[in-house]
């Protein structure tokens, strides 16, 4: 697909000429020293108006390297705090940013960056009511977000307001990148109409994700946000380019407008931004979906059961990667193999079933009373709940 | 025709950890069938009760979407790829991408 490069509006005109100051030339002398950049670029770079949607995994090194180049005025939307989990992966912030909103202190680091650009902060989940409001004002709108609701809110927006959206999502260590609504090109209800229903989504056990991958993806979407600004290249329009870091294969699969598209199409049907949460099912947001009526013992309970000598079984339903990290030492079989692994378990004996948090062994505790098991049960909150009631030297993960 | 399936990572889990599988089709629905097949878990990730393809899953067959070729119609030939492709939606990585909130 023939795309038409060229950045429709910026500099927007009228606008007063942007002027590159003395220590602006030496800053970005690697830049104006390249014909595709120049001054012409570098001017396109100051006055153009970002908006990075998240600043986890993704937003982490897009933010870096488009202050970095010297994007003028770049927008950040996040509601999250920094975390211990995230230093894995979300260069932005560093070990003594723990507990700080991340829109604050990434707007420090990015000042720290490049105190010549403008940081705009909203501390604030996107919703139907905010987004257009939030958006309007940017150019190009970068989607690293992490739930289908919110993918769906920024693509709709971005359509409505005729926005692109430099697109990027991960799981695992394979990534999905490419550009939507540009230049006539396809979007992402044109890609996918609608995301998986709940209870079809893996399970915690196929969690986690390559702390790199995101720096990859991440870094993809601002390399095509640059070239949008600039209108050079080949942006990634029409086409979606998958990644996989095991394999270290990227492959371009063709992406097409879907003519019926609801939101792009030649008769849009979804004309206003709707209800994201019912149409995804809410499914991307902590959901339980599964049983929940088994009976359970709290960690203290088990803790003065064991104490008192009392024949208890444990029985870990984690996976083995999960065993290594921390366990009560008890019998680990995973919740996948527990339905062929039956026999191994005496039903004889008393039983408790824990997993990280509660709920794959709430599964394993159904799956185990329907096969006739009756002294079972679930150890409430998991070893995550036993870590903070009843061993503080259990770490959490 | 032998043909290679591309198994997205979500999915791999149903394919007992395997990248990709060869089979022999002669179209996209008897490839999928013999897939599912071979792996019967996969089938309901794959496709709806009443046995379309879920929307938010989508098989090319080489680089080509086959919504805009012959759908599950199409037919393939010796050493084509067929890639899975669902959707993900992770980000951040802090929650599981997947949607899995544990």
């Amino acid at each position: 697909m023939a795309v038409k490069t060229g950045f429709p509006s910026a500099p927007a005109a009228g606008k007063p000429a942007a002027a590159l100051s003395k220590e602006e030339v030496l800053r970005y002398s690697r830049h104006l020293i390249m014909p595709e950049v120049g001054m012409e670029g570098q001017l396109k770079l100051k006055q153009a108006r970002v908006l990075c949607i998240g600043t986890g995994g993704l937003g982490a090194p897009l933010g870096l390297y488009l202050a970095a180049a010297g994007v003028g005025r770049i927008g950040l939307v996040d509601f999250d705090s920094v975390d211990f989990t995230n230093l894995q992966r979300q260069v932005l912030f560093e070990t003594t940013d723990v507990g700080r909103p991340k829109i604050e202190a990434a707007a420090e680091h990015l000042r720290n960056l490049n105190p010549d650009i403008h940081i705009d902060t909203f501390e604030t989940r996107l919703t139907s009511d905010n987004a257009l409001d939030i958006l309007k004002d940017y150019d190009v709108i970068v989607d690293g977000t992490d739930n289908f609701p919110t993918r769906y809110l920024v693509n709709d927006a971005c359509i409505l307001l005729g926005k692109p959206n430099v697109y990027g999502s991960i799981f695992r260590f394979e990534g999905q990148i490419t550009v939507f609504g540009y230049s006539g090109g396809p979007c992402y209800r044109c890609l996918y109409p609608e995301p998986p229903p709940p209870g079809l989504v893996p399970s915690c056990a196929e969690g986690g994700v390559l702390g790199v991958l995101p720096g990859i993806v991440g870094t993809i979407q601002a390399a095509e946000t640059l070239k949008l600004v600039l209108g050079k290249g080949e942006p990634l329009v029409g086409r979606l380019l998958l990644f996989d870091a095991l394999a270290m294969r990227f492959r371009e699969l063709k992406l097409r407008k879907n003519p019926e598209c609801p939101v792009c199409g030649e008769h849009p049907t979804v004309t206003k931004l709707i209800d994201y949460a019912e149409f995804c099912g809410v499914r991307g947001e902590e959901v339980p979906t599964t049983v929940t009526n088994v009976p359970e013992i709290t960690p203290r309970e088990l803790k003065s059961r064991l104490d008192r000598g009392d024949d208890v079984f444990i029985l870990d339903v984690r996976e083995p990667h999960e065993y290594q990290i921390c366990n009560l030492g008890g019998k680990l079989i995973p919740l996948g193999e527990l339905s062929r692994r039956t026999a191994e378990l005496d039903s004889s004996r008393e039983i408790v079933a824990h997993c990280r948090s509660g709920k794959r062994s709430a599964e394993a505790v159904e799956f185990l009373r329907q096969a006739g098991f009756r002294k079972i049960w679930n150890l409430k909150g998991g070893i995550l709940a036993w870590a903070d009631e009843v061993d503080p030297s259990v770490p959490k993960y | 025709m032998a043909v290679k399936v591309i198994i997205p990572t979500p999915l791999r889990v149903y394919t007992g950890k395997q990248e990709s599988v060869d089979l022999n089709a002669a179209t996209v629905a008897e490839a999928l069938a013999g897939l599912t097949n071979r792996y019967v878990e996969l089938k309901k990730h794959l496709f709806t009760d009443d046995g379309r393809l879920r929307s938010f899953v989508n098989v090319y067959v080489n680089d080509e979407d086959i919504r805009y070729l012959e759908k599950d119609k199409t037919p393939v030939r010796e050493g084509d790829t067929i890639s899975i492709v669902p959707s993900i939606a992770g980000g951040t990585g802090s929650r599981p991408a997947f949607g899995c909130g544990h």
